[in-house]
């Protein structure tokens, strides 16, 4: 059977979710080259990809982390391939060192960076996040969906648009639009067939100052150029409305355009609105020319205020007097729902809604705790954590987190983590609490995935410094929280060829490391034992015991 | 047509990634405009999971927009669970006539010191619907098929035989069968249809 999503049935019908929309969009512009690091609500773009690269011939890996996903997919547009690279919010901060430079020299082939934030973290610890920020600090023309119609669309217009202007276009989704299932039209599939050739040009790649400033001049002038031929013009900032006497407005994006159209069906209101798809370069004068009749307009947008600040500066040309709705009646924390888009409309239009009342929605008697995630029955990590709680006196040891299945151990039954913040981190953590507390003992937990991540630097950085944490590589051969994708530890790559997967053991001895044990977690006895020899040692030098047992899902 | 709004919830393993898939092809099969929403990642690894389903009109002033359904407004809520419905009761009102389809199947939480049965929780949904019921879905596929995976597609197939959703039956096993891998289609086709002859 022929994955509906690879159907070449032009004008078909078939239910997509936003992810997939987006890697149809990919293949029916021609892409040649797709790079993605994992990660909800971002990885079923990867995944899509990871299924299907070989029967389409599209090249596709999981890259190392998200930084070098997008330095890979940058080669590949250098060389003339449309190029996509797929990571989730967290994903674009690890990337970003290259991200900014990269808007700068621009690309020959088409490159289009997808980028899902996750409003209300929904699948996300560390902090939640609004992309678009990286609009201003990078000057990245940003395009914002809101179905999986739209998804495929504006991949498609992206990708145009990132080779007539050569410049990187940035796709931002939300949760609400990244896993959103809904009916996508089918295209034609174009097999790219460009062979990649880089033409050397140092004038393009290589940011050397002063050249450097050229650059950056040439960005302001491209993006100048992108708003006016472009985003001004185009009609995917779309203005919806029925007459032109109406005193209010609404100016919305993404998902939250949805919420508004069904406020307006369940409030029986017909309000002008401008639906913004181009978050940058906004089109000024579109705006200008919409709010200009207006007494009160509505911004509804999901965290940040970035339009509603956008449009504040706008109004003060265009219509002084307009008085702007927006994060004074929506939060600017966790995403929208429905009913508070309904109530922020109703308050616009100054319309009584009283929805919870007129439903009698009462709350139950009954009541139940949350139901936090668990590891699965059989998980190899039930036996370093039951290990652990023999091994040591849980109150008398930090325990160092990370981003990775291991995290659950967070919640019950074992309570075992002390600090979490980003992959990579829990390592050079470590290292500073032990260099300022050296009495306290401390494990320190980092996935296999996280360690090729960014885990390797920090070890480095422990080890040359002489700090004496425990770290225990929880390696279960896979990245296993986000669906089993694999990594450079695998022996297969993502398009499914053999490869010698890299051996975590030789890297953590090439940093240095003298002190290490692999041990399968099911031998408690022995886990149990290099635990407390580790702990207890009066050497002072890193120990690392690599708790080697594959997910039971690979 | 009007909106029909459907959330399963349950937790994850259950099928309920699944069961949102089949509904959402049958829905499209059926004609209809279809928007999901559901969650992957964190939240799935045996937490709660609760997906909603919307279908209608493909075009006019009926249409669907929002993924999500309001609170209040679902037509049709299937717990695979039976105390997920304590969290999936806001989607319901009397007034939106919900009707309730709650599997006599307890996981028990973690950290929580009372488990209350199914029939406790049925006479609180009973406050918020005027048509609750309780299945012992889990029990009789487990019982006649020996998987209890498959008690979200019985209960599929009971809704269907009592038409408590527009969507035809032929629909709706097409849709099983594009959306199970093929091996398991006549396994899921057997608990869809022992429904109907309870």
């Amino acid at each position: 059977m022929i994955e509906e999503i690879i159907s070449n049935k032009v004008g078909d019908k078939i239910i997509l979710l936003g992810n997939e929309g987006i890697a149809r969009g990919a293949l029916e512009s021609g892409v040649q080259f797709v790079s993605a690091y994992p990660g909800t609500p971002s990885s079923e773009v990867g995944n899509t990809f990871w299924r299907i690269a070989k029967k389409v011939g599209v090249y596709f890996e999981f890259s190392t982390n998200e930084k070098v996903a997008l330095e890979a997919g940058a080669g590949a547009a250098f060389s003339g391939l449309r190029t996509l690279v797929s990571m989730k919010h967290f994903g674009l901060n690890v990337a970003s060192d290259f991200f900014m430079p990269l808007v700068y020299s621009g690309i020959k082939g088409g490159m289009v960076i997808l980028v899902a934030d996750d409003p209300s973290c929904w699948s996300s610890a560390q902090s939640e996040e609004d992309t678009r920020a990286f609009a201003y600090l990078a000057h990245i023309p940003i395009l914002e969906p809101s179905t999986p119609q739209e998804c495929k669309d504006f991949t498609k217009l992206a990708f145009d648009l990132s080779e007539k202007f050569q410049i990187p276009i940035m796709i931002r989704e939300t949760t609400r639009v990244a896993l959103q299932g809904g009916i996508v039209k089918l295209g034609r599939i174009i097999k790219g067939k460009r062979k990649g050739k880089f033409i050397k040009d140092p004038h393009q790649f290589s940011t050397m100052p002063p050249r450097v400033l050229e650059m950056k001049k040439e960005l302001l002038e491209k993006i100048e150029k992108i708003k006016k031929e472009v985003s001004e013009k185009s009609s995917i900032n779309k203005i919806y409305k029925n007459s032109n006497k109406s005193k209010l407005g609404i100016i919305t994006s993404s998902v939250s355009y949805l919420y508004v159209k069904e406020a307006l069906k369940e409030l029986n209101l017909d309000i002008p609105i401008l639906k913004i798809g181009f978050f940058y370069p906004l089109p000024e004068q579109k705006i200008k020319k919409f709010i200009k009749s207006f007494k009160k307009v509505l911004v509804v947008e999901e965290l940040e205020p970035y339009l509603e600040r956008e449009i504040a500066i706008l109004a003060k040309d265009a219509n002084p007097k307009l008085q702007i709705l927006g994060k004074n009646l929506l939060s600017k924390i966790g995403e929208l729902r429905p009913e508070q888009v309904i109530k922020a409309v109703a308050k616009l239009a100054n319309k009584k809604y009283k929805t919870e009342t007129l439903l009698k929605i009462k709350n139950p008697k009954l009541k139940i705790p949350k139901r936090s995630p668990q590891f699965c029955p059989g998980c190899p990590y039930w036996l370093v954590f039951n290990a652990l709680k023999k091994a040591v006196d849980p109150k008398k040891v930090i325990f160092g987190g990370e981003i990775g299945c291991y995290m659950l151990a967070f919640y019950p039954p074992f309570h075992f983590q002390d600090y979490l913040f980003c992959m990579g981190s829990s390592v050079g953590v470590a290292h500073g609490i032990k260099k300022s507390s050296s009495k306290q003992k401390l494990i320190s937990f980092v996935g296999d995935s996280s360690f090729f991540h960014s885990g390797i630097p920090a070890l480095l950085n422990a080890v040359h410094n002489k700090s004496n944490p425990l770290i225990i590589v929880m390696d279960n051969q896979t990245t296993a929280m986000t669906g089993h994708q694999p990594n450079p530890g695998t022996n297969k790559t993502s398009m499914g060829d053999s490869v010698e997967g890299a051996k975590i053991e030789n890297i953590i001895r090439a940093c240095g490391v003298k002190n290490l044990k692999i041990i399968d977690p099911i031998k408690q006895k022995e886990f149990i034992k290099a635990v407390k020899d580790s702990l207890n040692n009066k050497i002072n030098e890193v120990s690392v015991i690599i708790a080697r047992r594959p997910c039971i899902y690979i | 047509m009007k909106e029909f709004n459907v959330i399963i919830s349950g937790v994850g393993g259950q099928g309920v990634i699944t069961l949102t898939r089949i509904l959402a092809k049958a829905a499209i099969l059926n004609g209809y405009d279809v928007k999901t929403s559901e969650l992957h990642g964190l939240s799935q690894k045996g937490g709660s999971v609760e997906t909603h389903i919307r279908f209608g009109a493909l075009t006019g002033s009926e249409q669907i927009h929002s993924p999500l359904i309001e609170k209040g407004k679902a037509d049709l809520i299937i717990c695979i669970e039976a105390q997920e419905s304590l969290r999936s009761y806001i989607y319901g009102s009397k007034k939106s006539g919900t009707i309730f389809l709650i599997n006599d199947f307890i996981k028990p939480i973690l950290g929580s010191k009372i488990i209350p049965q199914t029939k406790d929780i049925l006479k609180e949904i009973k406050r918020f619907s005027e048509k609750a019921l309780s299945i012992p879905a889990s029990k009789i596929v487990k019982e006649k098929l020996g998987k209890s995976v498959l008690a979200g597609v019985y209960i599929l197939g009971y809704a269907a035989s009592k038409k408590f959703f527009p969507l035809k039956t032929k629909f709706i096993l097409e849709s099983i069968k594009k959306t199970v891998p093929e091996k398991y289609f006549l396994l899921n086709k057997k608990a869809f249809d022992l429904a109907d002859h309870d």
